[in-house]
């Protein structure tokens, strides 16, 4: 449901894996690279301690987007945690493709610590995407509201 | 129900100048559960703690919020302070309203609403935080040095100098690492061999370090403390305990077609060799790609001249498995490849060669014995070209973003070497920047202005030109007389870029240590913890961290060698308490979370369990929490919810989410 009001600020949630992603906001932070406001970071251990019931709450609470960031593949703190975050994610945005949530609303990014750069763009990219596709009511309008 | 303190810190003006963090109290005051809610300039000094403990004995809190820089800044500092306040460190969490919030927006409004959001999900998570306790577990009183060139000796000979046991592997047939290829060093001109093979015998005759060379690391495990090594040493085809390294063998080997590694492949060597003659051990390795015993099953020379019967050419790798307690990285570096520069026509001409392949052509070991030659004709070159920052300093892709920071000093000695020893050959440098930050650098550099006569051009060289006569036609720009140039030379040397060894992503991979774009392993803090990596209980020395020249090496090799000890000289570490926890009652005991532990740290029992007033025997999963690392792969793949994470339980990610989309 794209909006035309410009002042609609879409709630993004990012999840980031302690040891890279949420090392690359913090660098993206003192290196002052700004993106949108509309970012709320979530430190999780590993990209693997996201259970997709995180991302489906969030949509049911009314995140117009989430986001997982974690170590690039074959560099994981866990050695393998990210391998799992790939399929699982792989195949609950599939999901919930179907359900209407679109593709756009979901991604998964890998951001190392040294890549503060990447996590500033990954973030201004992610926000002008899921502005473009306007407030997410799908998985809100599933659950029967009082 | 907590009672919660929330503490909004300034941070002088890094918070401050952005966020209302007045309004940030105020709204933290209105949160359920929230009993006390102050600001502070700095939250984290002694003044800043203090009112922390103030608050939990007057308001009796049970649970702190602190929204100040990120938790890897000071989380630890917050939680030290809860202890002492008498509440559970783990009973604090940080909201990160400096990094994530008021460093990169302009808004005072939208960081604001912001800063007040990331309050409310660290509200709501501290909610449902549990009071953990830190186990134990005990410290392997040895390290590991991966690398033999002069960081991992020196940092080797400090740990074992302060008592523990040192390991050092090296990929090569010996230690030494690129110093021992260098001719002479800057900014003293005396010469590398001379002060490196002193340390090499030192860390060879160490009573507290063994040298695995000819050795790999092929697979780690374990943790902080506790890591499990396994090196692959590979087959020498000589038996190190006979050989007494007389080296008969390598006078009589036929095989003589093999590149020469050490002098860079400028010339040959044996099939049987020792890399250069001070190496240690002094022992050498057969190369089973040219030896023709190995290939082909005739020849057996080396073995008839050897007089100790030291040759064995059904040797095969072994792979050895040590305990560490620590690990340091010292893989050094190497010169970028040329294949994407070929304007300089590196690949076409003989005669342009790169500075390390110089040093060794001045070095008297070398493949020329010293003498400064042409490697097309023999000809001693009269015009000599140097150009900088080949690769280095590279806006496309074909080279490295970075300094390399050593060619400027390198090139002024090459420069200086070859005026005093050739006075009649010419010498120009084309440069961007000559850049000689360090003790007595510039004055060097000045020397060679001054004193040498060495012509210092600043601009880039767009081309080398091969020429019919055997010469080469340089081609480049003088940008302060803002004009071509076109000069002839018979030697150009290249300062070609370094870059970490390529094994460094192999073994920071095995390390789980982080490296980055330019595969430099990550630093723990660039400021505060340049040596320690990001992964407890590794560390970096020299240039696999960042470039860096030997003193800084060395400087770097014993501030590793100080972190070391420093973790060696505990008997125990605490462990984590963030590990996974599985509820007997949910658990079906179905193994589906074993088989994603990384660690092996899941198992299964037989327990007698209560279930509300029912007691039955079950299969359950049980944590071992000195092996678990707290990742959380299994609680995701648990089908019965049963698994859950301590520290970041469902519970605690799912309030944040709902505090962060009310």
């Amino acid at each position: 449901m794209p909006v035309n009001n410009e002042n609609w600020k879409p709630t993004i949630v990012a999840f980031c894996c302690n040891w890279c992603s949420y090392a690359g906001a913090d660098l993206a932070g003192s290196s002052r690279l700004a993106y949108p406001a509309d970012v709320k970071i979530i430190k999780v251990p590993c990209s693997c301690r996201v259970n997709p019931m995180f991302i489906l709450r969030a949509f049911e609470k009314g995140a117009d987007g989430v986001i997982l960031c974690g170590c690039h593949p074959g560099d994981c703190h866990y050695s393998t945690g990210n391998y799992y975050a790939r399929r699982r994610m792989t195949l609950l945005f599939s999901m919930l493709d179907y359900l209407g949530i679109e593709e756009g609303r979901t991604r998964v990014e890998w951001v190392s610590a040294a890549e503060g750069v990447k996590f500033s763009e990954t973030m201004n990219s992610f926000v002008e995407k899921v502005r473009t596709l306007g407030p997410s009511v799908r998985l809100g309008d599933l659950r029967c509201k009082n | 129900m907590q009672k919660i303190g929330v503490f909004v810190c300034h941070c002088g003006s890094n918070i401050a100048a952005t966020v209302d963090v007045k309004k940030v109290v105020e709204m933290a005051a209105k949160e359920q559960g929230v009993f006390h809610a102050e600001d502070y300039p700095y939250m984290c000094s002694e003044a800043g703690q203090s009112r922390i403990a103030a608050a939990v004995k007057e308001k009796g809190l049970t649970g702190i919020v602190v929204c100040s820089c990120s938790p890897r800044m000071h989380e630890a500092t917050f939680r030290k302070a809860a202890e002492r306040a008498g509440i559970n460190p783990y009973m604090v969490e940080i909201a990160n309203i400096r990094e994530h919030c008021s460093w990169i927006h302009k808004d005072m409004t939208e960081a604001t609403e912001k800063a007040v959001i990331l309050m409310r999900a660290a509200v709501a998570k501290v909610h449902l935080n549990a009071p953990l306790m830190a186990g134990e577990s005990r410290v392997t009183k040895r390290a590991l040095v991966i690398g033999g060139g002069i960081a991992g000796i020196q940092t080797a000979i400090d740990i074992a100098d302060a008592g523990y046991k040192v390991d050092i592997v090296e990929k090569t047939p010996s230690i030494g690492g690129r110093m021992s290829q260098l001719d002479k060093t800057f900014p003293t001109l005396d010469c590398s061999a001379c002060i490196l093979t002193p340390k090499m015998v030192e860390a060879a005759s160490h009573e507290n370090i063994t040298i695995h060379t000819w050795s790999e690391v092929e697979k780690v495990s374990g943790f902080v403390g506790n890591f499990t090594v396994d090196i692959r040493k590979k087959a020498r085809y000589v038996n190190m305990d006979k050989c007494t390294g007389c080296g008969v063998c390598q006078e009589k080997c036929p095989s003589k077609k093999p590149l020469n590694e050490f002098n860079r492949g400028l010339n040959t060597r044996t099939a049987i060799y020792t890399p250069f003659a001070q190496a240690i051990p002094n022992v050498p390795v057969i190369d089973a790609n040219s030896c023709i015993k190995l290939k082909t099953g005739k020849c057996g020379i080396c073995e008839k001249f050897c007089q100790v019967g030291a040759i064995d050419y059904t040797q095969k790798d072994e792979i050895i498995t040590e305990q560490y307690g620590a690990i340091v990285v010292a893989t050094g570096f190497d010169t970028i490849k040329l294949d994407k520069y070929g304007e300089y026509a590196y690949n076409e001409s003989k005669d342009v060669i790169t500075s390390l392949e110089l040093e060794r052509i001045m070095n008297a070991a070398g493949p020329t014995k010293g003498h400064l030659e042409r490697l097309s004709d023999g000809k001693a070159p009269k015009e000599i070209v140097f150009i900088q920052c080949v690769g280095s300093r590279c806006s496309d892709d074909r080279g490295k973003p970075y300094c390399s920071k050593i060619c400027c000093m390198y090139t002024a000695k090459h420069a200086m070497l070859i005026r005093d020893k050739y006075p009649d050959t010419n010498v120009t440098v084309f440069y961007i920047d000559v850049r000689t930050p360090g003790k007595n650098f510039d004055e060097f550099y000045r020397r060679a202005v001054e004193d040498y006569g060495v012509h210092y051009i600043k601009g880039q060289v767009g081309k080398v030109m091969p020429q019919a006569d055997g010469s080469l036609l340089v081609q480049g720009v003088d940008l302060l007389d803002n004009k071509q140039i076109l000069k002839k030379a018979d030697m150009v040397v290249l300062a070609t870029a370094i870059e970490p060894n390529p094994d460094v992503r192999k073994i920071a991979t095995m390390l789980t240590a982080s490296i980055d774009t330019n595969n430099f392993l990550t630093e723990a803090h660039p400021k505060l913890r340049p040596v320690e990596s990001p992964t407890a209980g590794v560390f970096l020395s020299g240039v696999c961290q960042g470039p860096k020249d030997i003193p800084e090496t060395v400087a770097q090799a014993g501030a590793a060698a100080v972190k070391v000890i420093g973790l060696l000289a505990k008997d125990k570490l605490k462990t984590n308490p963030c590990t996974a926890k599985s509820d007997e009652l949910l658990c079906n005991g179905c193994s589906q979370c074993a088989n994603v532990c990384p660690y092996g740290a899941i198992t299964y029992e037989e327990k007698l369990i209560n279930d509300h007033g029912i007691r039955r025997t079950s299969r359950v999963a049980v944590v071992n929490g000195a092996l678990c690392q707290g990742c959380g792969a299994c609680t995701v793949t648990c089908p019965s919810g049963a698994m859950d994470l301590q520290g970041f339980s469902n519970r605690q990610i799912l309030a944040e989410v709902d505090a962060i989309c009310r």
